[in-house]
């Protein structure tokens, strides 16, 4: 009985989590073409996707690696844009706290935007889940979008080799990054940060080591949290 | 061109770092609270660092690194106008895409 249930709560976070392909492969094959120029071979494309699964991260890392920023820099500045997957993980605990230890590590590892989305609305959603079905239905989530980014980060890279030089691949990051921006912003709070850390790291511009995006990184974070302070405050409630 | 045994090095730093920062909550802290200032922290990580990454690239994008070079500017504009009318990643990067390379095929 608890099998059927949990294997139908897998293949539902399948079909709901279907969808999120159509956002994961443009930006899989974006990292392969965009990894294989910077000069990764195969081998150390799919190693980067499969060992990392992040995009942001993943481009972040590529981008400063190509700038030849030492690799404190491009480790920092690489996990602070995924920092946000630690609040996916506190965010998950309390519907996922009690699975098996080897079955929370592997949710770890698969834990993304989309996967993290999905499941959050449904245990809110459904209360009455039992942990098995909220695992089941969380791995279900992530089956088609790992299986999409590992699958379109590999057609990228091979892609990768065979574009006309004429195609102007190098901004392709920006374009990229430049499209995440707006969706994120959510609130005053988050424009706050965005605008803050914008003017900081043209200021910092000349600041050697890519040290300016560190700084301006946390410029922007204490804007965010400096303005979300205020506005609580503003409405009289409580911290 | 990368080096090879740095490309290595940040391949599986980030791996296990990405890692552990999945699993810090759902493996190690379980339900234990932690301080708000740090949550409001969290929050704000993506929508500092990102914008940060991308102004000085758009600022100073062309071949002398001196400015900005008029094609990519309009693009990056393009792209980050279209996300804030749709609040849609696809359609924002599509849209970029095109118009950088229409640009630089009509004008380079």
């Amino acid at each position: 009985m608890t099998s059927t249930t949990t294997k139908s709560a897998y293949w539902i976070g399948v079909r709901d989590g279907a969808p999120f392909i159509l956002v994961a492969a443009p930006f899989a094959v974006l990292f392969g073409v965009i990894a294989t120029e910077a000069g990764l071979n195969l081998f150390e494309v799919m190693s980067f996707s499969f060992v990392v699964i992040a995009g942001a991260a993943q481009f972040t890392a590529l981008e400063l690696m190509e700038k030849e920023a030492p690799t404190i820099i491009v480790l920092i500045s690489a996990l602070a844009v995924n920092l946000r997957v630690a609040m996916y993980s506190a965010a998950l605990t309390p519907y996922l706290g009690k699975a098996p230890l080897w079955q929370r590590a592997l949710m770890s590892y698969m834990l993304v935007d989309q996967s993290y989305a999905l499941a959050h609305a449904k245990f809110e959603d459904a209360p009455d889940m039992s942990v098995p079905e909220r695992s089941a239905y969380f791995f279900g989530t992530c089956t088609l979008v790992i299986s999409a980014w590992f699958t379109f980060s590999f057609l990228g890279a091979a892609l990768g080799t065979q574009l006309p030089p004429s195609i102007p691949i190098d901004f392709a990051l920006p374009i990229a990054f430049l499209s995440m921006i707006a969706p994120m912003i959510r609130s005053l709070p988050h424009l706050a940060a965005a605008v803050v850390a914008i003017i900081v790291s043209m200021i910092c511009i000349p600041v050697p080591y890519s040290l300016g995006l560190i700084i301006a990184g946390f410029a922007g974070m204490a804007a965010g949290s400096q303005t979300e302070v205020w506005m609580t405050k503003k409405q009289g409630a409580p911290q | 061109m990368i080096d090879t045994t740095t490309l290595w090095i940040i391949i599986f730093t980030l791996g296990i770092g990405s890692f552990l920062l999945r699993f810090s909550f759902l493996g190690l802290v379980g339900d234990r609270p932690m301080p708000a200032w740090v949550l409001r922290y969290l929050r704000y990580t993506a929508v500092a660092i990102i914008p940060a990454i991308v102004a000085p690239i758009v600022a100073l994008s062309n071949e002398a690194g001196t400015g900005p070079e008029p094609i990519r500017l309009f693009a990056a504009l393009v792209t980050l106008g279209v996300g804030i009318a749709t609040r849609n990643v696809i359609v924002a990067i599509l849209v970029g895409a095109l118009t950088l390379g229409v640009g630089v095929f009509l004008f380079a």
